[in-house]
């Protein structure tokens, strides 16, 4: 694994940011990590565990704990569905539901041990994530950082296609 | 998430005491507080935990992730009880008392747990009732929902945590008619322990011990929730030497050891207290057993040496006692041969044999394996002799920074009070004097010589050579008369440790065929050579040490105990004592 | 304070029945995140009359408003300052809890998204208050555009000498960090956002011992406070603590963001002062009613782990009142009296056309998934909870199922190490003895006592599972 210098770089500033606790940057590290490799590699949580000076399990512990982390490679597109409450009551496994089929990927093939269900030309992942906290304008999905509102499971299309 | 934390935790300290309110009639010492278990008042030190308090006064509380050695999570939720304090009086209202003159206690609505909370005046504690039987039963039903309930096959059946409390506080059926979650089993996650995810309870005591008292944190949970996984990361191992006091402290069949699983059911083994011989250190153990074979050993208690710990080299260094290269029978040399002989001829030929030599052409080479009463019977040997040569065998290097003692003989500091030499000092000139010539009579008493600067050629030169041995071994071999000695297992006896603590061992087993107790045959060599009156046990020749050597003054065997005596200052502390020491002041721990 | 006329975008007014104070930015014609905006519109003043303040004057005043923690717990924002132990010695740490993990609540987001300056000086004031010469805030992953935001916010802020060293000219110093989580609820208790800002699994702390104003954050005295709680701050000071707790009803002071989502016809955020408005009003007033046709069956108050109101309960309260759902004042003492909490100001509403056993398996689903997994009856009852649930709605349970549901719950509150176990179990409880019948009707009598899973049966059929 490669981490480029300037990734480096932004993880020593935010590294930084914990003057008290370098284990205080695990989430932080693995952010700016995730972010670049798109998912947590094996190599990435030693690679973390070396950089703060902690054994790799304490690592593997966090990564393991939070669905942020994903621990798998995503689609280049990811896409994560709303499935609490006030989304699922506006529709939300429907719109799960749309978004496979848009995508070709397989929503059976999607449970909690295969958390992200990839499209198989690699174009999409989707994910059925808990509550993303913007239940006024269910049912919402996060499509990479943007979040898109009152989504009509109907136009899932048009959603996938800004991001082609 | 919501803080709904009021109705559960307002983010503030519990209200502060009145003192107006818990004063009670008789007021306590300031460090000993009044509380009330089961309806019973005591006096108890102020700042004890609430379980440790109930212990005390007979009132066990169940619980699985509390050990008073390690930090505590209070996950395991087995451990609630019932708890009340006096309620505030309205200002200038005098406190409700019961008929014994204590404050009244106003129950709290939800149960606390007992293993993190402390005591404080005019509490009180419940630990029967309604409210903890509920709970109790709820943990229990819980903990069982998920767990495969494969006692049959399971090693830790008949010491189970899990089995003990879900007779006294479970239920005959489960209610749980749901799939269980599937998890890894028979993972290796090290070379001497077995890890079942499926029988874990997540109560992380491993996990806390790994990394507050091994400094070695490999294992950690991954995954969450309902999910969660007991594991090591891949690629990384449990292996550090003090790795199966996880298996000591997992209330459950979650981690087992490689060496012990699946030898023998539990129940079938009877304990004795002793003593590990592989260091300074003299860990406390427990010997278990069937029959006349070792099963296995390990930690006991004493906060004086070992804290409830002990390394792994140490616990698993009992299998030569259960050897089938044990030596049963005496044997004298003749004709280069080694014959099978009676113990009375085999001590017979020995006591000839040093008796036709000067004492300036006799050596012995006792160990610091050996104990304070054989020790004295040794220097018995040498005055009997007249030996002018006499060491032990030094043995060093290994020690660490927890329990492991530099010193790896077990009974230095007993070498030094008896036979008054250090280990070591004599041993070159010794080996000089055998290659001369000049020495021609050695007694080994429990060393292999060969493997301590001896050569082959010089000993085999020997007109008498006596060895005591354990084991079949090349020393023997040239040995002019073998005796069978005893393992460690097999007697009775002290030693004194590291830091000046006099500690016994017990016998566990019997020696195999006809090997016998060091201290009877050297008992039986020096009656032999000098007509000195045989003693009758091992506990009179304690009394002969006691009343020859200062430190042994005014003791038995029997006044030992089984958590040993300090009788030396050395000056010496224990680091996993020191550290333990320095988290219980801090209250990180009970200690 | 320069007072620029406030005018909205089109088609986002606020409803004459709103007192937008903590939200007067949102959705502002002409508004940006920007710290210029921010200072065109006066701010920043009241964190440079506040580094004026006396320590204690601050805190005095927030205790004079009133101000109840906005986050879920209502617990008095000054009071929780106060529990720092005066012979503190070590460094105090301030968190600013922006986790907004609590299904149903929505408001921080836009705070954070649309008027990051606000929080900040509130952070300013707040840290000033209790001594804090390093704080946090704790983003949610879920909201990436949000944490950018922030930063950059924060960046602008130090690039005038608002943070940093000597800030405006003071001997304060403090640095605000953002820190963003990664996707658990966990993480808006207080004490497992602590672990989880220390870098460890965010597993909440017993309590006693670790308190977070005597041991936080590094074990050291840490206030840990809620975004809308901390904006409030500003505000207080700038009307003075007193004037302040008139907003609002007593006990119950100044504004809050309600949150409404669910079945009516204009779910969104409305600011309104505590306790002055009724649920009817923000059902029939604030979001026009509920859809054409519809009944209302039943609301959950604040957030998905309060208990759930059914539509013709009454509530009869210690003062003789007798309220219908209708007429519940949205504060923080009365949604107690009725058996529920105001909690973090999310209102889900649920009409006729909702099954109530579809409702709690998806919140029981949700409180599966989002189960830490440190303690016993957590860990071990939500699944068992959303597997009955599951197999209710799938209509492979007996109508005793339904009873074992509230059983499991009953088995879970009150015994946990943190307040999910309530979160968990309350609307299990709730719906349950409130929706029994209906519930019971989705099951089947005939399959009372009988082995229903897959494995089991195959099991039972001397088959391997």
């Amino acid at each position: 694994m490669e981490v480029p210098a300037d990734l480096e770089a932004r993880i020593d500033e935010a590294i930084t940011h914990y003057p008290v606790s370098r284990r205080s940057a695990v989430l932080p590290v693995l952010h700016l990590l995730q972010h670049h490799f798109r998912y947590i590699t094996e190599e990435s949580v030693a690679w973390t565990a070396a950089k703060l000076g902690l054994e790799p399990i304490q690592v593997l512990e966090v990564v393991t704990f939070y669905p942020g982390f994903r621990q798998t490679a995503p689609g280049k597109v990811h896409v994560r569905v709303c499935r609490t409450l006030a989304c699922a009551m506006a529709g939300s496994y429907e719109l799960l539901e749309k978004f496979c089929q848009a995508s070709g990927i397989d929503r059976e093939a999607i449970n909690h041990h295969h958390p992200i269900g990839v499209s198989p030309d690699g174009k999409y992942s989707i994910e059925f994530v808990e509550c993303l906290a913007s239940c006024g304008t269910a049912p919402v999905c996060l499509v990479e950082d943007d979040l898109h509102e009152k989504v009509d499971p109907a136009a899932v299309d048009k959603v996938l296609a800004q991001y082609s | 998430m919501a803080g709904i934390l009021k109705q559960n935790s307002p983010s503030s300290p519990p209200p502060p005491m009145s003192d107006a309110a818990s004063a009670p009639a008789a007021k306590p010492p300031v460090d000993l507080v009044n509380v009330q278990i089961n309806g019973t008042w005591h006096k108890l030190p102020k700042g004890m935990r609430m379980i440790e308090a109930c212990r005390q006064v007979g009132a066990s509380v169940p619980h699985y992730c509390y050990h008073p050695k390690l930090s505590s999570p209070g996950n395991c939720r087995m451990c609630l009880v019932e708890m009340g304090m006096p309620p505030r009086p309205q200002p200038g209202q005098e406190p409700e008392k019961d008929e014994h003159g204590m404050p009244k206690i106003g129950w709290m609505p939800r149960p606390v747990i007992a293993c993190a909370n402390t005591i404080g005046e005019g509490m009180g504690i419940k630990t029967e009732g309604k409210l903890t039987e509920e709970c109790r039963r709820g943990v229990m039903e819980f903990l069982l929902a998920n767990h495969p309930l494969d006692c049959p096959i399971c090693d830790q059946a008949g010491e189970c945590r899990l089995q003990e409390f879900s007779v006294e506080h479970g239920q005959a059926e489960s209610r749980y008619r749901e799939d269980k979650v599937k998890k890894p089993k028979n993972v290796d996650i090290g070379p001497r322990i077995r890890l079942d995810d499926e029988r874990c309870i997540m109560c992380s005591r491993c996990i806390r011990f790994t990394a507050e008292i091994a400094d070695d944190p490999v294992l950690g949970f991954t995954e969450r929730g309902t999910h969660t996984t007991l594991a090591v990361h891949p690629g990384k191992r449990l292996e550090n030497n003090y790795s199966l006091n996880t298996v000591d402290i997992c209330p459950v069949g979650a981690l087992t050891s490689n060496d012990f699983r699946f030898q023998m059911r539990v129940w079938f083994l009877s304990e004795t207290n002793s003593v590990c011989t592989k260091c300074a250190r003299g860990c406390n153990t427990e010997i278990s057993a069937r029959g006349d074979t070792v099963y296995r050993q390990s930690p006991r208690e004493n906060n004086d040496v070992n804290s409830t710990w002990m390394c792994d080299q140490g616990r698993l260094d009992f299998h030569f006692v259960n050897s089938e290269y044990r030596l049963t029978d005496p044997m004298v040399k003749s004709d280069g041969k080694h014959a099978v002989t009676t113990w009375k001829e085999a001590i017979q030929s020995a006591a000839s044999g040093l008796k036709g030599l000067g004492g300036d052409e006799i050596a012995i080479i006792a160990s610091a394996r050996m104990t304070n009463e054989e020790l004295w019977l040794v220097k018995q040997l040498q005055q009997a002799t007249g030996a002018k040569f006499i060491d032990v065998v030094p043995r060093s290097g290994g020690g660490d920074n927890y329990l492991r003692h530099d010193d790896r003989n077990p009974n230095s500091a007993g070498v030094r009070q008896i036979l008054g030499i250090e280990p070591g000092a004599a041993l070159d000139s010794i080996q000089r004097a055998v290659r001369s010539g000049l020495i021609k009579g050695v007694v080994a008493l429990g060393e292999n010589l060969l493997k301590c600067g001896f050569d082959k050629d010089s000993l085999g030169k020997l007109s008498v050579f006596v060895s005591t041995h354990i084991l079949a071994n090349a020393t023997a071999d040239l040995s002019t008369v073998v005796l069978p000695a005893a393992s460690y297992a097999e007697k009775r006896g002290s030693m004194i440790n590291a830091t000046g603590r006099l500690q016994r061992l017990n016998k566990a087993v019997k020696s195999p065929g006809n090997a016998r107790d060091d201290w009877e045959i050297l008992n039986d060599l020096v009656s032999a050579i000098s007509d000195q009156k045989s003693l009758g046990s091992v506990d009179e020749v304690f009394k002969q040490l006691a009343g020859s050597v200062t430190c042994f003054q005014g003791l038995t065997l029997a006044s030992i105990g089984d958590l040993g005596r300090q009788v030396l200052e050395t000056n010496e502390t224990v680091p996993v004592l020191e550290r333990e020491k320095e988290r219980k002041a801090k209250g990180i721990i009970v200690g | 304070m320069a007072s620029n006329p406030v005018e909205y975008l089109p088609g986002k007014q606020p409803h004459p029945r709103e007192h937008r104070m903590i939200f007067r930015n949102v959705d502002r014609a002409g508004w940006d995140a920007s710290i210029d905006t921010y200072l065109n519109d006066g701010g920043y003043e009241m964190a440079k009359k506040a580094l004026k303040m006396e320590r204690q004057d601050i805190i005095n005043e927030v205790k004079a408003s009133g101000l109840r923690g906005r986050g879920g717990a209502g617990f008095p924002t000054g009071v929780k300052w106060g529990f720092i132990p005066p012979t503190n010695t070590k460094p105090v740490y301030l968190i600013c809890n922006a986790d907004e993990s609590e299904p149903g609540t929505f408001k921080d987001r836009y705070i954070l998204h649309q008027d990051p300056h606000q929080l900040i000086e509130g952070m300013i004031i707040s840290a000033f208050a209790v001594k804090a010469n390093l704080a946090y805030i704790y983003i949610r992953e879920e909201f990436p555009h949000a944490a950018t935001i922030v930063e950059k916010a924060i960046a602008e802020a130090k690039n005038k000498g608002f943070l940093g060293k000597a800030i405006f000219g003071s001997d304060f110093d403090l640095e605000i960090y953002v820190h963003r989580g990664a996707g658990a609820y966990i993480c808006g208790e207080e004490t497992g956002l602590i672990e989880s800002l220390e870098g460890k699994r965010p597993y909440p702390r017993i309590k006693p011992p670790y308190f977070p104003a005597a041991l936080g954050l590094y074990m050291s005295p840490t206030i840990v406070n809620n975004v809308e709680s901390l904006c409030h701050v500003k505000h207080i000071l700038q009307m003075g603590g007193a004037e302040y707790a008139k907003l609002g009803t007593p006990n119950n002071t100044g504004t809050r963001i309600l949150c409404v989502s669910g079945d009516v016809q204009k779910p969104g955020y409305y600011e309104v002062q505590v306790g002055k408005v009724t649920m009817g009003e923000v059902i029939n007033d604030l979001c026009g009613g509920l859809k054409p046709g519809r009944t209302l069956k039943a609301i959950i108050p604040g957030g998905s782990s309060a208990k759930v109101l059914k539509a013709d309960e009454t509530y009869k309260l210690k003062d003789g009142r007798e309220l219908t759902i209708w007429d519940i004042p949205m504060d923080f003492d009365t949604m107690a009296a009725c058996g529920s909490m105001a909690g973090s100001g999310g209102v889900m509403i649920m009409d006729d056309s909702r099954s109530m056993a579809w409702v709690i398996n998806n919140l029981n689903k949700f409180y599966q998934h989002e189960s830490c997994g440190q303690c016993t009856p957590c860990r071990e009852g939500s699944p068992w909870m959303a597997k009955i649930s599951d197999r209710i709605i799938a209509g492979n349970a007996s109508p005793d199922d339904v009873d074992m549901l509230e059983q499991v719950a009953n088995q879970i509150e009150g015994k946990t190490i943190c307040a999910f176990g309530e979160a968990a179990s309350w609307p299990t409880q709730s719906f349950v003895r409130k929706f029994r019948d209906e519930i019971k009707s989705m099951t089947k009598a005939d399959l009372a006592g009988r082995i229903v899973n897959e494995e089991t049966k195959l099991a039972v059929a001397g088959l391997e599972a």
